[in-house]
């Protein structure tokens, strides 16, 4: 009797401990081998990539007349962005409204480039409208004008959003 | 469900790697533009464009102009960190290594040395991982102490360094971070150390812990199972039942920590108490294995009770379910080998969803799931399903890149076509224009030569106004009409000329001094109008270079970009077909395993029956015949 259990119980505790082993089809070494053909690729295609960006830049934005708005977010501010809008020189530019990865993405430090395009050297104005849904604050919408010049060189501008305080977009050259 | 997924992962992985929470906040605004992509989870978008970025800030003239000078190191790590997490651990380690091998200061080559070590037991290579982790020595970063401590004492359990694991994990008893695992990890390394009583009393400590946590709550039940298993198989299974109890109920490890606890009790021949888990045990789901093994238990139970009746029911009970679990892994394996299990997997609603799985098993014409959970936890087949998802990823990017290539040659031929039919004239006109300016900036640098001389040497009739320079013609026309003029009219004019040419000169050269300042002011109002000609000249240069380069030159380039776009679509597709075809390979393995395990159940379940019907019949007989 007593022996009976004792198989009984070896054979539960194969049951409970056995990690999942796979028939001969399947060996590690075709896992690994296969594995690093897609890291392979992966480089090939990392690479593809940024020199497609490159070429994006150069061509659809040279550094001339080349103008970028990215956003931010103060470190720990807990805000709910729900859109942004923009307009350069009165002119409606772009309007972005946001998943749940993405304003997670801000909260965490990421800097999302909202908008790039391309004016002439010379005095501009950079109009931003935002709706917020932060607690406490319903759906209220919020704005700010920044006049702004460009030159020669690729024009940066950041706008970070603050949590709290009166002047919550601020700009940043 | 998705946590029970989460805790079957940390099940079948011996150590638990804790979450790296390195979130910092990026200066550099393209540095930042990376980290949003990563934390987004879009590593192809992040590590290309921190490639570019960290491309471009090395082919500066001068480097420490740029913002990214600051966090170059921070940067060169990142893109490390990224390709790791995009699962390229040859190229991570390549990054790491370069920045281990610079002349850094010691914390980063320490941070860098740790980095690399994690890698190298990530891709199963402790060896590397021992020599690497050694490298270590003097100031380590304080965000990861714990962590650094944590990882080398994994690798000196991989490597059989029991000793030195178990002197750092005693150490780390007190770490917030690790709480718990730091506990259950001391308690494996002293049992494989051969200090058995030790490593129990860890475990035993481990699965005490209290939280609120779900991984600390995961750990503990993962103490107790380790601990009811080691007791049981030790014989011992009076002690190891109260292990087992421990076990929540609603937790991952709840169906096995049911079945043991019943096979605890039918060890020590408490077989009414055996029932009491395992009538808990039948009524969940009948594809956990676990349960499975239930539907067996409870009969075999009422048998050794000798209520032969209930145990026939329970059996027929049991043979019921075991038919329909046997028809769904029928369908599913039937649905894998029809492609239905690939085609599901990279539906584009699943990866909204964190709980992809549960919602893959609600998708019509799917195969059950369930039954692949654990196979799904498995860290080979996790490792494959997210190279298949990478490669469907990359097809995608690469089929919009193809487009795009097409369409940036469309705006090359549209630019050509449009800037060389103005572009000879406007030339033409920039010449004109170019030759006219020049004599202007000639003319204007004769001007300053000349100030610059009267500084030295006066010349007052330089600075004549038009008005007197009118006058002194005026005056030398009529000195010139009264010259032989000797009557006393002509003499008398010859005098008044004189006297107007002196107060002329008197007039210029009293204001000799004012005239050559207002000189010098005029010719710097002058020097902001040449000057904004210039930027106007220059602006005008630069548009027109950039007109050229805006359709020249790049016919090899997207050529070339274009070739290998499609060579790479080519091999994305050979590799995912390859993927897939062991991804299919690995479910149906599974399917059959289990599929075997039940059709073993279900003769087992089929004997048992008639046994119990016998029994039954037999007792039943023995009754009527005793009355």
């Amino acid at each position: 009797m007593n022996k009976t259990i004792v198989r009984i119980l070896v054979g539960l505790l194969i049951t409970l401990c056995a990690t999942t082993i796979f028939a001969e089809e399947v060996s590690r070494e075709q896992i690994k081998g296969l594995d690093e053909q897609v890291q392979d690729i992966k480089k090939d295609v990392l690479g593809i990539s940024a020199e497609l960006t490159q070429l994006e830049e150069k061509l659809l934005y040279p550094s001339n007349t080349q103008v970028s708005v990215f956003v931010s977010f103060d470190k720990g501010a807990k805000i709910k962005l729900d859109a942004v809008k923009l307009k350069m020189d009165g002119k409606d530019v772009t309007y972005h409204i946001y998943t749940f990865k993405e304003l997670e993405a801000l909260q965490s430090g990421g800097v999302q480039r909202l908008y790039t395009g391309n004016i002439r050297s010379g005095e501009h104005t950079l109009d931003v409208s935002l709706i917020d849904k932060s607690a406490g604050n319903g759906n209220e919408q919020q704005a700010a004008s920044h006049k702004f010049t460009k030159s020669v060189e690729p024009k940066l501008i950041e706008i970070a959003l603050s949590g709290a305080g009166s002047q919550r977009i601020n700009f940043k050259n | 469900m998705r946590i029970y997924i989460c805790l079957i992962g940390l099940c079948l992985s011996t150590f638990s790697l804790a979450a790296d929470s390195t979130k910092s906040a990026a200066k550099d605004l393209y540095l930042g533009e990376a980290f949003y992509y990563a934390f987004q989870g879009e590593y192809v978008d992040a590590i290309s464009r921190l490639d570019t970025e960290l491309g471009q800030f090395y082919r500066l003239d001068d480097p420490n102009l740029d913002p990214l000078h600051f966090q170059v190191n921070f940067a060169n790590f990142s893109v490390g960190d990224f390709e790791l997490s995009y699962r390229m651990h040859q190229r991570a380690g390549r990054a790491i290594k370069a920045v281990l091998e610079g002349n850094v200061e010691a914390s980063i080559r320490n941070e860098a040395a740790f980095r690399l070590a994690r890698i190298y037991v990530q891709k199963d290579d402790p060896r590397s991982a021992l020599s690497t982790i050694e490298k270590i020595t003097g100031k380590i970063p304080e965000k990861i102490r714990d962590d650094e401590l944590f990882l080398r004492a994994q690798i000196y359990m991989l490597t059989g360094k029991f000793e030195d694991a178990i002197h750092i994990l005693e150490g780390l008893q007190g770490s917030k971070s690790y709480a718990g695992f730091a506990t259950y990890n001391l308690g494996i390394a002293l049992i494989q150390n051969g200090q058995e009583l030790k490593g129990y009393e860890q475990l035993d400590k481990a699965g005490l812990i209290n939280s609120d946590d779900e991984g600390i709550l995961a750990i503990r039940d993962k103490a107790n199972m380790m601990l009811g298993n080691r007791l049981i198989a030790a014989g011992q299974p009076a002690l190891a039942k109260q292990y087992l109890d421990r076990i929540r109920l609603t937790g991952p490890f709840s169906n096995k920590a049911l079945l043991g606890s019943g096979w605890t009790d039918v060890a020590l021949e408490k077989y009414d108490r055996a029932l009491v888990p395992w009538l808990i045990l039948i009524k969940r789901n009948p594809t956990d294995k676990a349960v499975q093994e239930g539907l067996l238990g409870a009969p075999y139970a009422y048998t050794k009770l000798g209520l032969h009746g209930r145990a026939a029911l329970l059996y027929g009970s049991a043979l019921e379910k075991f038919g329909a679990e046997l028809a769904k892994l029928d369908s599913s394996m039937k649905s894998i080998r029809e492609g239905k299990f690939l085609k599901a997997l990279v539906r584009d609603e699943l990866k909204q969803d964190k709980n992809w799985v549960v919602k893959l098993r609600e998708l019509p014409d799917s195969p059950e799931t369930y039954y692949l959970l654990e196979l799904m936890a498995s860290n080979d087949f996790q490792e494959s399903l997210q190279n298949y998802f990478d490669l469907d990823d990359l097809r995608k990017r690469l089929e919009a890149w193809d487009d795009g290539i097409d369409a940036y040659e469309e705006i090359i031929r549209i630019r050509a076509k449009y800037y060389e039919a103005i572009l000879p004239a406007l030339d033409r006109q920039f010449r004109e224009i170019d030759s006219k300016m020049r004599l202007r900036l000639e003319q204007r640098q004769a001007l300053d030569d000349k100030l610059k001389q009267m500084l030295v040497s006066p010349r007052p009739d330089f600075l004549q106004t038009a008005d007197e320079r009118s006058l002194r013609d005026k005056l030398n026309q009529q000195e010139q009409k009264y010259k032989n003029d000797n009557s006393p009219a002509g003499i008398e004019a010859r005098r008044r000329i004189k006297r107007l040419q002196g107060v002329m000169s008197w007039q210029i050269k009293t204001t000799y001094d004012k005239r050559l300042t207002d000189a010098y002011k005029h010719l710097h109002q002058l020097d902001a109008d040449v000057e904004n000609l210039r930027n106007v000249y220059r602006s005008f240069v630069r548009s027109r270079q950039a007109a050229t380069q805006s359709y020249k030159g790049y016919d090899d380039q997207l050529r070339q970009l274009k070739n290998r776009v499609r060579d790479s679509k080519e091999k994305v597709v050979t590799l995912m077909a390859r993927q897939g075809h062991m991804l299919d390979v690995m479910a149906l393995n599974e399917l059959d395993q289990r599929r075997i395990r039940l059709e073993e159940f279900q003769v087992q379940a089929r004997f048992a029956l008639s046994e119990s019907y016998d029994r039954a019949s037999k007792k039943q007989l023995e009754e009527s015949e005793t009355k």
